[in-house]
């Protein structure tokens, strides 16, 4: 339903590109990030880690860690809560957190924290790290999720599962999902052709810039300081809180500037540690991973292994589509499967669809969300397998997605009916674009791919200040990690009728503001958007109700114009325009100060679509792919700053031409990660890319004020897909594996690597 | 252990520090000197966010030991506005939107200035392949390599 105070139309902020607010600090170097913060004697934190994938903690011995010059402190499980106990699945996920954040009887994965050390420097605390002495008994383990379902498979964790799980399932399968509607059979048989398919994606890593880093401070008393980069730091408190048994209110958390997150840093890793470190040495504790340490040690995403089945008709009509999406999430339930399994058919209107998950525990790091997190390796398998059918049944790729698209009204594959979308839009811009009619030339091939993402809501604090000079202070509590400070300002000013400049945007820290949800699910530009509009508006009646109080008029017969309150309907009065700043002069005497809030957990975050469309040529000697031409088109409700909607609809595809064709988590037979480092876990640079051309379409969401639908997302969902679609048809040969790596090239194309 | 001391030059100022045998230049220019503009990313010399210039040519500060910096004049982010101005490369950055997050952001300027004071005129794959070494995981690079690209001819049009 339509808010019915819904503008999309005759801005004067909105849409506009103005510098951002962090600008000057960002390019001069003095933003402070994660680790660029110190305090009076400060120590120095190192964590020590198991190199084993599998194995039972026999003995830790700190005794002559402890006993070596700068040591201040050493922790291990026990210097942690023991009142958070387990419990199936992810009922028991603090206690899933905590066992990550320090291993207590077994470690569970190649790089699994279980003692760390406080030292005066950070070369004591390294050496006094490696003095820690552990004893292990190395188990059998597993790391690819085929395996880890396979009986005789080694059990990480006897008693996860959840009830949902089908009976004779192994052990390390713990969580189960399955929707859809229809009859299969009947649409399978309805169906000219039929394609089946098995794929497989690789675990990626987020792969931010920025490693992990805080700044910890806690005393016996229980008060506690926190610095950190994170993307929720009202959850880092909870966690924190939960881990160290403290009272939440007692440790205030300041999230730092981020140096990238795309889901990694919504999870909790060394934040504890060095608060637990902080408590036994009553000192400030640094502690900063090392790259090594984010590849082992933090989320990256699922890899997968999925079954997709899909029926059509010779028109291009999809009769039934069936999908099987196995997820690997490491040492501990929580693999996104459910949204693999939700966003695989979310594009399309199906009479018979069916869609199934599982969730399985292999000895590797603990998930993280990624960037859409699950949605991307959905759609390379059922794009993939549309892509195979339109060129068997020598059907164009974007007549036959718009054929069966999901529309306003359409049931969607997981059961609700689609609001006001844009799926659409995207497909017919896509086919308008100069991109598509452009011939491709010898040895190139072109993909197609759409995708999906729900985008979220979730808890939400604002508060908007007035200055007496007639500026406005607006603190938010979401973490700005692409530009939101600018947008969110933007957003005040437009309500304000006051210039971008005049309002500066800061992140708040957990003490001055209620609780803000993670900045995850696409939600910042959203549910923080439409925050600081509605405390906009709020401060907006206030400044009108002293203006009222002013003219001797009733509250409800003054309106806000351009920034001045002005009288209006029959019984106002003639009274002169009162600017802001005129009103803000006086609030002192006339009321004290002016504050708009907006405290509340909005729901009406719009889905989105995007179409993205690919050129790429394969080397057919080396195995090598050049990806030539890149262009993404995608709904963005309104876009508040383009030029911001643009980078992350840059950034999506960016990471998705990574994930396609170099990234993924190597392990040894050892079950140790083989490319923890960025040499040999290679993310795309400079001179591998092309530009990446975009088109933003606006189908405004009808749960924003303005129509505004995350876009941070969305944009990762089609590469992978896309790619593939392009590698294959320029290979002329199906790549079902990603990434699609020169050796797994030449292999598809029958030739050695 | 015993410390090394170093006298050396750094965004034109003269710098004195003791440093331990085992410290990076980046160590010593974030932990020593406050200088945390260089970020370590890496470590390993693979992502270039700790770029600084060594008497004028680009390092990764992770790679050199501090003690190597005696007598040497050192680059960094810092020194990129000399006064209230920005550089017009830091400009074009604000105004192209060629950051996100801006953890690369240091070592990609001062890549890229240096890039621009060696060939004014760089081509497209030029600038693609000098900034190679420097890796940002938010952009896909477009708007750094337009921004580069801008600054390049905007400089060229002012000389």
């Amino acid at each position: 339903m339509a808010l019915d105070s819904q503008k999309t139309e005759g801005f004067k902020q909105i849409g506009t590109r103005p510098d951002r607010p962090d600008g000057v600090d960002k390019v001069t170097g003095r933003a402070r990030f994660g680790a660029d913060m110190t305090a009076p004697g400060m120590l120095w934190g190192v964590i020590v880690r198991s190199p084993h994938a599998h194995a039972r903690i026999v003995k830790i011995d700190t005794s002559k860690a402890e006993a070596m010059e700068g040591v201040k402190a050493v922790v291990t499980r026990a210097d942690f809560s023991d009142a958070i106990t387990p419990a199936p699945g992810m009922r028991g996920e603090m206690w899933n957190v905590l066992e990550n954040v320090m291993a207590d009887e077994k470690a569970l994965y190649d790089g699994h924290a279980v003692a760390a050390v406080a030292a005066t420097s950070q070369l004591a605390a390294r050496d006094a790290a490696k003095a820690i002495t552990v004893q292990y008994e190395v188990l059998p383990h597993v790391t690819d999720v085929d395996k880890a379902m396979e009986d005789g498979a080694p059990v990480i964790r006897d008693g996860t599962a959840e009830a949902s799980v089908p009976e004779g399932m192994h052990p390390n399968v713990v969580r189960y999902h399955e929707s859809g509607q229809g009859d299969l059979d009947a649409g399978f048989a309805a169906a000219d052709l039929v394609i089946e398919e098995t794929f497989k994606t690789e675990a990626t890593h987020q792969g931010y810039i920025e490693p992990h880093a805080c700044l910890a401070t806690l005393g016996g008393d229980g008060k506690g300081e926190l610095w950190c980069c994170t993307q929720g730091h009202w959850n880092v408190q909870k966690v924190c809180a939960a881990l160290l048994g403290l009272e939440t209110s007692q440790l205030r958390v300041t999230a730092s500037e981020i140096g990238g997150g795309f889901g990694g840093k919504t999870a909790v890793f060394i934040e504890p540690v060095a608060l637990a470190l902080s408590r036994k040495a009553n000192k400030p504790v640094k502690l900063v991973m090392t790259r090594s340490e984010v590849f082992r040690s933090t989320g990256p995403t699922a890899s997968t292994s999925m079954d997709v089945k899909i029926g059509m008709t010779k028109d291009g009509t999809i009769t039934a589509a069936q999908g099987i999406f196995r997820c690997q999430g490491g040492a501990f339930p929580g693999a996104p499967m459910e949204f693999t399994a939700m966003c695989s058919f979310a594009p399309y209107n199906l009479k018979a669809v069916k869609q199934i998950g599982y969730d399985v525990m292999t000895n590797r790091p603990k998930q993280a969300a990624y960037r859409a997190p699950g949605s991307p390796m959905a759609a390379f398998a059922v794009e993939s397998v549309i892509d195979e059918l339109c060129n068997k049944l020598g059907l164009d790729p974007i007549d036959t997605r718009l054929k069966n698209a999901s529309r306003e009204g359409t049931q969607a594959n997981f059961g609700p009916k689609w609001d006001r979308i844009g799926l659409v839009e995207t497909l017919e811009a896509a086919k308008a674009h100069p991109h598509y009619a452009t011939p491709l030339k010898p040895g190139q091939g072109r993909g197609i791919s759409c995708g999906f993402w729900f985008n979220h809501g979730g808890e939400t604090a604002v508060m908007l200040a007035l200055s007496e000079d007639g500026t406005a202070q607006l603190a938010v509590g979401t973490p700005d990690i692409g530009g939101s400070r600018a947008s969110m300002a933007m957003m005040a000013a437009e309500e304000l009728g006051i210039p971008y400049e005049n309002v500066r945007c800061t992140i708040a820290d957990t003490a001055s503001l209620g609780y803000n949800e993670i900045s995850h699910g696409s939600r910042v530009t959203y549910a923080s958007g439409l925050a600081t509009i509605e405390a906009a508006r709020d401060a907006v009646k206030k400044l009108c109700a002293r203006a009222a109080a002013k003219w001797g008029i009733p509250e409800d017969a003054v309106k806000w114009e351009d920034g001045c309150a002005v009288p209006s309907g029959p019984n106002a009065g003639d009274h002169d325009p009162l600017p802001l700043a005129k009103i803000t002069a006086k609030m002192g005497a006339t009321g004290g100060p002016i504050v708009g809030h907006f405290e509340a957990t909005p729901e009406g975050a719009g889905v989105s679509f995007a179409t993205h469309i690919v050129d790429a040529e394969v080397d057919q000697e080396t195995g090598k792919t050049n990806v030539s031409r890149y262009t993404v088109v995608q709904d963005a409700g309104k876009a508040i700053h383009p030029t911001y909607v643009e980078g992350q609809f840059q950034g999506g595809a960016a990471q998705g031409i990574g994930w396609a064709l170099n990234e993924e988590y190597i392990y040894g037979e050892d079950g140790r990660l083989q490319n923890a480092g960025f040499l040999d876990y290679r993310i795309p640079v400079a001179s591998d890319l092309p530009m990446i051309d975009t088109v933003i379409v606006e189908v405004p969401n009808p749960g924003h004020p303005y129509g505004v639908r995350g876009v941070g997302e969305t944009s990762i969902c089609p590469p992978l897909a896309a790619i593939a679609n392009a590698v294959s048809n320029a290979a002329g040969v199906r790549l079902k594996q990603l990434p699609m790596s020169p050796p797994r090239i030449l292999k598809a194309l029958g030739k050695h690597g | 252990m015993s410390k090394i001391h170093v006298t050396t030059t750094i965004n034109d100022d003269e710098v004195e520090f003791l440093c331990d045998p085992r410290e990076s230049l980046l160590d010593v220019l974030r932990d020593r000197l406050s200088l945390t503009g260089a970020k370590e990313g890496c470590g390993t010399g693979d992502c270039g966010a700790c770029t600084v210039t060594v008497d004028g040519r680009l390092v990764c500060a992770c790679l050199m030991l501090g003690a190597e910096a005696e007598g040497k004049s050192i680059g960094t982010v810092e020194g990129i506005a000399t006064d209230e101005e920005l550089h017009p490369l830091q400009q074009k950055f604000i105004e192209y939107a060629a950051l996100q997050c801006g953890i690369c952001t240091p070592g990609i300027l001062v890549a890229a200035k240096n890039l621009l004071e060696r060939n004014p005129d760089p081509t497209e794959t030029e600038v693609r392949y000098w900034l190679a070494g420097n890796l940002c995981r938010c952009t896909g690079y477009d708007k750094i390599i337009r921004a580069v690209m801008d600054t390049a001819a905007e400089m060229r049009e002012a000389s």
